[in-house]
């Protein structure tokens, strides 16, 4: 019996050493509306591939700028499609690789209920003491939420109101503790799937704001890597295309 | 130095000097108890001073987010007072800034106080000097340099400090947005010359600050507090 014992032993390290093997790490820079979503994507790709993700999330435009300082991320998932194209254009990033895998949507959120109308006229009634957004010079969605403050006319009247977070993850946060009333956030961080969006909040038309491509592209570090490679191609697949919907983003 | 440069410099420096004068003046009792109990709790209270020091910033900083927030008691203390609500605010800054740098304040006076020793003391008693008498006239000017070092130290240090600041403040122009904050702004940003001309104001700054400490201090450490 004990011999039997020894061997079944044996067989499963073996086995696990062949998984082991074959199993790879990708280290995955993402933008951070897109955190949620690609932590169940990175579920899938796992079970799928055997590769694992090593995940590090912030505003993409600091990500451009560790990247270009030699960070060792293999693939960028960004928050625009311009970030991507430019690091191409610098031999940062892979030619060819670059790909739109979601429309980001733009949300007015409150934790409180019944604060944010479906017109988003709260924004000029002057109720709110802060409102935030993220650093327009490093998140897109800061950029589009500027662009919508434009568009109503509400730049000058908003200005001594805004409060800026690093990155998107950092406004909703400033939201989600209350200490904002109200902040431009992207609607996946809101629209968690199964669970109903607590609060209120705006989904603001697409014609106030340039379209929010989001695009992923492979770097250089991650040129000979399978593993990174697969990610991207598994972005693309159709459990990844469900996943991305469910969280509220385009096609 | 562009006009957005002089704000942070302004508002940094404004913060400082506020949160020293308010170090000082909670810094002092409580160094002056600790230099004197003999409670058994000294220690935890000791502790509780120096947590700062082992801390993370960012503990402090999500700690504070959360009970200086609607929800939290903090909060909801302040927004009764009428004062409304500290997180994004300069006076949310000051609150951070005093708790962050109180053992750079608190530290070195205790250790000023515990120098002074009880025979300087008795005999100022013995002289008909009441316990705040002997406190202002001989315990505080015998204290002196150690009192020159937390005020430098807890002034220097607030200057210092970014990961509670970029936590509560919400990178406010003109309100929250510190030096260090405006430096990472700029870096983040990839605006390398923008953030040079304050990186380098920065380490001119703390350098100047240090050498006139260690130069100011000189004399008290080779004679460290004996009583005269």
């Amino acid at each position: 019996m004990k011999c039997c014992f020894q061997q079944i032993l044996m067989g499963a390290a073996l086995g696990l050493a062949t998984l082991l093997a074959q199993a790879d790490e990708v280290s995955v820079a993402v933008a951070a509306n897109f955190t949620g979503p690609l932590a169940r994507i990175g579920e899938g790709f796992a079970s799928a591939t055997g590769h694992v993700l090593k995940v590090s999330s912030g505003a993409t435009g600091k990500f451009y700028s560790q990247i270009a300082a030699g960070a060792p991320f293999q693939v960028l998932i960004a928050a625009d499609d311009e970030t991507p194209k430019k690091l191409i254009a610098e031999g940062l990033a892979v030619t060819g690789t670059n790909f739109t895998y979601a429309i980001g949507k733009l949300v007015l959120w409150s934790a409180q209920p019944g604060f944010v109308d479906d017109q988003g006229a709260v924004l000029a009634s002057g109720k709110f003491a802060h409102l935030v957004i993220a650093n327009p010079k490093l998140a897109p969605y800061g950029q589009a939420a500027v662009e919508v403050l434009k568009a109503r006319g509400l730049v000058n009247a908003v200005t001594p109101k805004l409060v800026t977070g690093e990155s998107i993850a950092q406004a909703y946060q400033f939201v989600a503790t209350g200490n904002a009333e109200l902040g431009f956030v992207a609607l996946s961080q809101v629209a968690v799937p199964g669970k109903p969006v607590s609060g209120s909040s705006w989904l603001v038309p697409q014609s106030l704001y340039g379209e929010i491509r989001q695009e992923a592209v492979l770097l250089k570090a991650g040129e000979n890597s399978p593993a990174a490679a697969a990610l991207l191609a598994y972005l693309k697949s159709a459990p990844a295309r469900s996943v991305i919907q469910s969280f509220g983003y385009g096609p | 130095m562009t006009a957005a440069d002089w704000s942070a410099i302004v508002l940094t420096a404004e913060l400082a000097a506020v949160s020293t004068l308010l170090l000082l003046l909670l810094g002092t009792p409580i160094a002056w108890w600790l230099a004197r109990t003999r409670s058994r709790l000294k220690p935890v209270w000791a502790s509780l001073v120096a947590m700062p020091l082992v801390l993370p910033p960012t503990v402090l900083g999500f700690y504070l987010l959360v009970l200086m927030g609607p929800l939290g008691p903090v909060g909801q203390l302040t927004q009764s007072l009428g004062v409304g609500r500290l997180p994004f605010t300069f006076a949310g800054l000051v609150v951070a800034s005093v708790l962050y740098s109180m053992p750079f304040v608190v530290q070195p006076l205790q250790q000023a106080f515990e120098a002074i020793g009880e025979r300087v003391l008795e005999a100022a008693a013995t002289l008909r000097a009441g316990a705040w008498d002997r406190f202002f006239t001989v315990a505080l000017p015998l204290a002196r340099p150690g009192l020159l070092t937390a005020s430098v130290l807890g002034f220097a240090h607030t200057v210092g400090e970014f990961g509670v600041v970029l936590m509560i403040g919400g990178n406010i122009p003109g309100t929250t947005r510190v030096l260090s904050v405006a430096i990472y702004d700029h870096v983040e940003a990839s605006e390398f010359a923008d953030a040079h001309r304050l990186a380098a104001f920065m380490v001119a700054f703390a350098l100047l600050v240090l050498v006139t400490l260690y130069v100011l201090n000189r004399p008290a450490r080779d004679d460290p507090g004996t009583a005269r």
